[in-house]
């Protein structure tokens, strides 16, 4: 029982990375049509800038804020340099250019930092674990994942439905010439969406940094992922990349906890062994193919 | 001159390039040149089948990497069992090209037939991470088979045998990729022009005025994706002879960005501009991997251009009759 929900919180804390770096993918998608694959890029920056930072200061604070400035610019930057001139162009050569910014980033950060994995110390104040209850210690770090996570998801979700910007957004993706002509600077919108969805990147680059290596390749991988979470929770709806972050982070943690006891139970070890081992790395896709059977746009479409 | 004169001058141009320059390069004396002409062909026909349904469909698959790496495996696994001299289902496996390739072909068939269908409920750019989702849910399960290597790949001890051609002649084998892709951009072509082709261009232009005609768009994409699918997984065969190895990288989301990078550069929806794209990308390639190990540094930006100003691509313009459709 206590494995298990220590299984839950690593889903949880899973879920609430996935869904820092999903809900920037998908509003970007939902609002200006712009499929981006630099966005694990950004995530990436963050994490170099945020471990490079603290490295060099040794605060915590001014890693946290290196990262999101860091990943917020060079999100400015793609937006002003190429991105800008995709709004209205077939998929095709969004992900093209897109492609093409990946392999000139990952290149540039090798040349400038080198190809040997960076490792960021956990900060002293978040060091340890609490005791949730009685034989269930849980690491701080993972909690404040979990925290940031959750804070993010209602920060969003009061920007998006109870401001003046988040009006602007819903109806900028419903009908951009029509927001353009009621006098609203799109291209100032645009902007601001695609910079918050860079600095959401960096926060998670700074904060997952400290629980794995930052390297070179770590936002491709996650890139995968993060649009496996969106397209579960259907493209464009912040709402669709929460459930899907959770539910991609459940199953996954899940999976690696219990799928290989189960195979070892019901088969020889040397075909479960290999059987689990390639169920479990798949068991996301596994879950979107199940999910799209049902439901082709997601769980919640944005747009039907 | 119509558009059909400029196909064929155009393919009967490259087809006397691609007959001749073995021989100019042999003239040379540069080891590196058969092999370089070889990876052409063979991605040529990789791009041909990707352009039939990005190009002619507007499906574009991020994912098509998948069929190349699984029309790789078939072939070098089913030969490692011949070799190690151990079964697979109870059967000992063969080294015979006339029955691994066909088997091969088979398995990409029905693989695009359950990819497609599951895929094809969806339209743009959720087609476009369905597609990655599944090429990746391959690309995990190749890295997970540690009996045939996992990560680092298998090797071949030899390449596929074929009755009357020796494929381990380096010439043989470059004219038999070839020859392969000759017939295989005339059976694109084909389908193209086809009542079948006809629709499924339709459906591009409009679906619901093909579907106000009673068309049902399912089968036709599906049978589509599937001939692509087929197209390149030969294409993995041919590598995999080719290289006498494969590894998960050949289904890699990164090999299918190339794929859909070399078929925009040379041209959408020509079918000949892919294989023109083919010889300047991996040849581009070439020399920018003598210049430097830091390559993407400058690969990467040139993807940006190409997206950015090169939706004709290279033939684009020159085969469609500077019209546009």
């Amino acid at each position: 029982m206590i494995l298990f929900i220590e299984q839950v919180l690593n889903g949880l804390q899973y879920g609430a990375f996935l869904f820092l770096l999903a809900s920037g993918l998908t509003l970007v998608f939902g609002i200006m049509g712009v499929i981006n694959l630099t966005h694990g890029t950004f995530y990436m920056i963050g994490a170099y800038c945020g471990a490079l930072t603290v490295a060099s200061t040794g605060s915590f604070f001014m890693g946290l804020l290196a990262a999101m400035a860091g990943a917020g610019l060079y999100g400015l930057l793609v937006e002003s340099t190429v991105v800008r001139w995709l709004y209205n162009r077939d998929h095709l050569y969004q992900v093209l250019a897109t492609l093409g910014l990946i392999l000139f980033t990952n290149e540039a950060v090798t040349l400038i930092v080198g190809r040997s994995p960076i490792f960021m110390n956990i900060p002293p104040f978040l060091e340890g674990s609490v005791t949730l209850f009685p034989g269930l210690a849980y690491p701080l770090m993972r909690l404040a994942l979990i925290v940031v996570g959750l804070a993010v998801a209602f920060g969003l979700w009061l920007l998006v439905n109870h401001t003046r910007f988040g009006m602007l957004m819903r109806a900028g993706a419903d009908d951009r010439q029509m927001v353009d002509a009621l006098g609203v600077n799109m291209r100032r919108l645009y902007m601001s969406v695609f910079g918050l969805g860079a600095i959401l990147c960096g926060l998670a680059g700074v904060m997952a940094a400290p629980l794995l290596a930052v390297e070179i390749a770590m936002g491709e991988r996650i890139l995968i992922t993060t649009f496996v979470v969106i397209v579960i929770g259907g493209v464009g709806s912040i709402r669709g990349a929460f459930v899907g972050a959770m539910l991609v982070g459940m199953v996954d943690s899940l999976g690696r906890a219990y799928v290989p006891q189960i195979f070892t139970a019901l088969l020889p070890y040397s075909v479960a062994d290999t059987l689990a081992a390639g169920l479990v790395s798949a068991s996301i896709y596994v879950l979107m193919a199940l999910v799209l059977l049902v439901r082709p746009y997601g769980l919640f479409p944005a747009r039907s | 001159m119509s558009k059909f004169d400029r196909f064929t001058l155009t393919g009967i141009v490259m087809l006397v390039l691609l007959i001749a320059a073995p021989f100019v390069v042999a003239q040379t004396g540069w080891h590196g040149g058969l092999p370089l002409l070889t990876r052409i062909v063979i991605y040529a026909l990789a791009v041909v089948s990707l352009d039939l349904i990005i190009g002619y469909g507007a499906l574009v698959s991020f994912g098509h990497a998948m069929f190349f790496s699984v029309g790789g495996y078939m072939v070098a696994v089913l030969a490692y069992h011949t070799n190690m001299g151990d079964t697979i289902f109870g059967w000992e496996g063969t080294n015979s090209a006339l029955v691994l390739w066909p088997l091969a072909l088979l398995a990409c068939a029905l693989l695009g037939l359950v990819i497609g269908y599951l895929a094809l409920k969806t339209r743009g750019v959720q087609f476009i991470m369905i597609t990655l989702a599944f090429a990746q849910m391959v690309y995990f399960i190749l890295v997970s088979l540690q009996y045939y290597g996992g990560d680092d790949g298998l090797m071949m001890d030899m390449r596929n045998t074929m009755p009357g051609i020796d494929l381990d002649d380096p010439f043989a084998f470059y004219y038999l990729a070839l020859g392969l892709l000759v017939l295989w951009v005339l059976f694109c072509r084909f389908i193209v022009n086809s009542r079948f082709g006809m629709v499924f261009q339709g459906l591009r232009q409009s679906e619901r005025r093909a579907v106000n005609l009673g068309v049902n768009p399912l089968p036709f994409r599906l049978a589509a994706f599937v001939i692509s699918a087929v197209g390149t997984g030969l294409a993995g065969v041919l590598w995999a002879n080719y290289a006498e190895f494969v590894t998960p990288d050949m289904a890699t989301w990164a090999k299918s960005g190339e794929f859909m990078a070399i078929v925009t550069l040379g041209g959408l929806g020509t079918l000949l501009g892919p294989i023109a794209g083919a010889a300047a990308f991996i040849g581009l390639e070439q020399i920018l991997t003598i210049w430097t190990e830091h390559w993407m540094i400058v690969m990467g930006p040139i993807l940006v251009l190409i997206a950015l100003f090169g939706q004709q691509g290279m033939l684009g313009r020159f085969l469609k009759g500077g019209r546009h459709d």
